[in-house]
């Protein structure tokens, strides 16, 4: 199971890289005028779409998960970021989910010692998910210097930052290093633990694989293979303007990170990846529990056609009281 | 179909947009041509053969790199002499080997460095030529 799994994605991620290792020159002229607008299309309308599929499926009752007291009576204490009430419970507990993973926090471990289970927590899951995912964001900010002509003071400061211990030339990025041992960790999870093993399918490890191509080769160009930045900026401005150029004597690792790049982009939309967009759109998240305050009305009810007891009074009124039976309005 | 909160949707996504396509609407204001280091400075306008220590190829992507080597050998090991790829001999030194001919380090060093937002180093301890003149 494993090595089949792993070795599909493997086998992806080989073919992947050889792409554009084995590309001629024209493919080149491809990679750099074509292939970037497609991708970029792709990604933004793809990326929309799911939006919007997931937004038009109603969701009739709240399903908000509820880990607190809900909001009651005023002397009942409410837990408002674990059974958030209104807006700024849900924009507290999203807030919380986004930055700082939440839910990852509370994961538990559970082991059988003596004859019962003892549960304890296991935060190394959520701390290198948490590291993986900032040090990604800040990658893709630190990339804008090519994408941003006068570079922006933040960009720049961001970098500086980033390079802020100064090892080697060029510096060595914390990010870049953080990113590696995220990656490591969420792969090695994937590989050793027998549960998790056992549940992983190759898009998977497909992700944690494509990603780490794409570290791994924008690592080589930058300690190991110098690479011409003034033509790699040219080319990335020359998207921007609508006018692609394409420089000569670029390094072929330029191309594979620029193609795993795009195979991300293309790729993103229509993987589990989604869950950047998904996550504001997860009813157990977003929701406010106001279940009991509120009346949430199915949106696809059939209509139904309902007689109640007040018209049944009225309709046998008459008769109800010949009787003898006992009537609400005389 | 009654759809859910069509206001909050479209707002996200308008906000996805603008953020995925950050950079086509941020500081577009310039052109983008390329930036080009000038070599305009006595020093090398006497030079019969214009080279600088190694080849322009190699010196444009590695310049970096052997100004590091170039410091730990001169500093470390006290060694300042560069054999070149081509076998001249050089003094290692910023000042006084690639300074003297690159006399103009905004009109040189500064506008690539700019363009791609590299923040060498080397002149939080070394003097700018220019800045000393002046």
């Amino acid at each position: 199971m494993l090595m089949k799994n792993l070795g599909i994605s493997i086998v992806a991620v080989v073919i992947l890289i050889a792409l554009p290792a084995l590309a001629s020159v024209q493919g080149y002229n491809f990679f750099l005028t074509v292939f970037p607008y497609a991708a970029f299309a792709v990604f933004l309308g793809g990326f929309i779409y799911r939006m919007v599929k997931w937004w038009i499926i109603p969701v009739p009752f709240r399903i908000t998960t509820t880990c607190g007291q809900q909001k009651s009576l005023p002397w009942i204490k409410q837990s408002p970021l674990e059974n958030p009430a209104g807006f700024w419970g849900v924009a507290g507990r999203m807030a919380l989910e986004i930055f700082l993973f939440r839910s990852l926090f509370r994961n538990t471990s559970v082991e059988i010692s003596g004859k019962r289970p003892v549960y304890g927590s296991a935060k190394w899951l959520w701390f290198f998910g948490l590291v993986f995912h900032w040090s990604l964001l800040i990658i893709v900010l630190r990339h804008l210097r090519f994408f941003i002509e006068p570079v922006a003071p933040w960009i720049a400061g961001l970098s500086a930052l980033d390079g802020f211990f100064e090892i080697g030339i060029p510096a060595l990025y914390l990010s870049d290093f953080a990113v590696l041992a995220g990656l490591s960790v969420l792969f090695l999870r994937r590989v050793i633990i027998p549960r998790v093993r056992y549940i992983s399918l190759p898009v998977d490890y497909f992700a944690l694989l494509l990603i780490l191509g794409i570290v791994v080769t924008g690592l080589l160009m930058r300690h190991f293979f110098s690479t011409d930045l003034l033509a790699v900026k040219s080319i990335v401005l020359g998207w921007i303007t609508l006018s692609p150029v394409v420089p000569a004597g670029i390094g072929i690792f330029f191309y594979i990170h620029l193609f795993l790049v795009f195979t991300l982009m293309v790729w993103f939309p229509f993987s589990k990846l989604m869950h950047l967009g998904g996550v504001f759109l997860s009813p157990t998240r977003i929701l406010a529990n106001n279940n009991r305050r509120e009346r949430h009305i199915n949106p696809w009810n059939a209509p139904v056609k309902v007689h109640t007891y007040a018209e049944y009074e009225d309709e046998f009124r008459d008769k109800m009281k010949a009787v003898g039976l006992p009537v609400d309005k005389e | 179909m009654k759809l859910n909160n069509i206001g909050k949707i479209v707002a996200g996504i308008v906000i996805f947009i603008v953020l995925a396509t950050f950079f086509f609407w941020y500081g577009t204001g310039k052109s983008s041509s390329l930036p080009q280091p000038s070599l305009d400075t006595p020093a090398i306008a006497q030079m019969k053969e214009k080279r600088c220590v190694e080849d322009k190829a190699f010196m444009s992507i590695n310049h970096m790199k052997l100004l590091h080597n170039w410091r730990d050998s001169a500093v470390r090991e006290g060694n300042r002499n560069y054999t070149a790829k081509n076998g001249n001999v050089y003094k290692m030194s910023l000042s006084g080997t690639c300074l003297e001919c690159h006399s103009n380090k905004e009109q040189f060093c500064d506008r690539c460095h700019t363009y791609v937002a590299a923040k060498p180093a080397c002149f939080s301890c070394h003097s700018i030529p220019a800045e000393v003149k002046k």
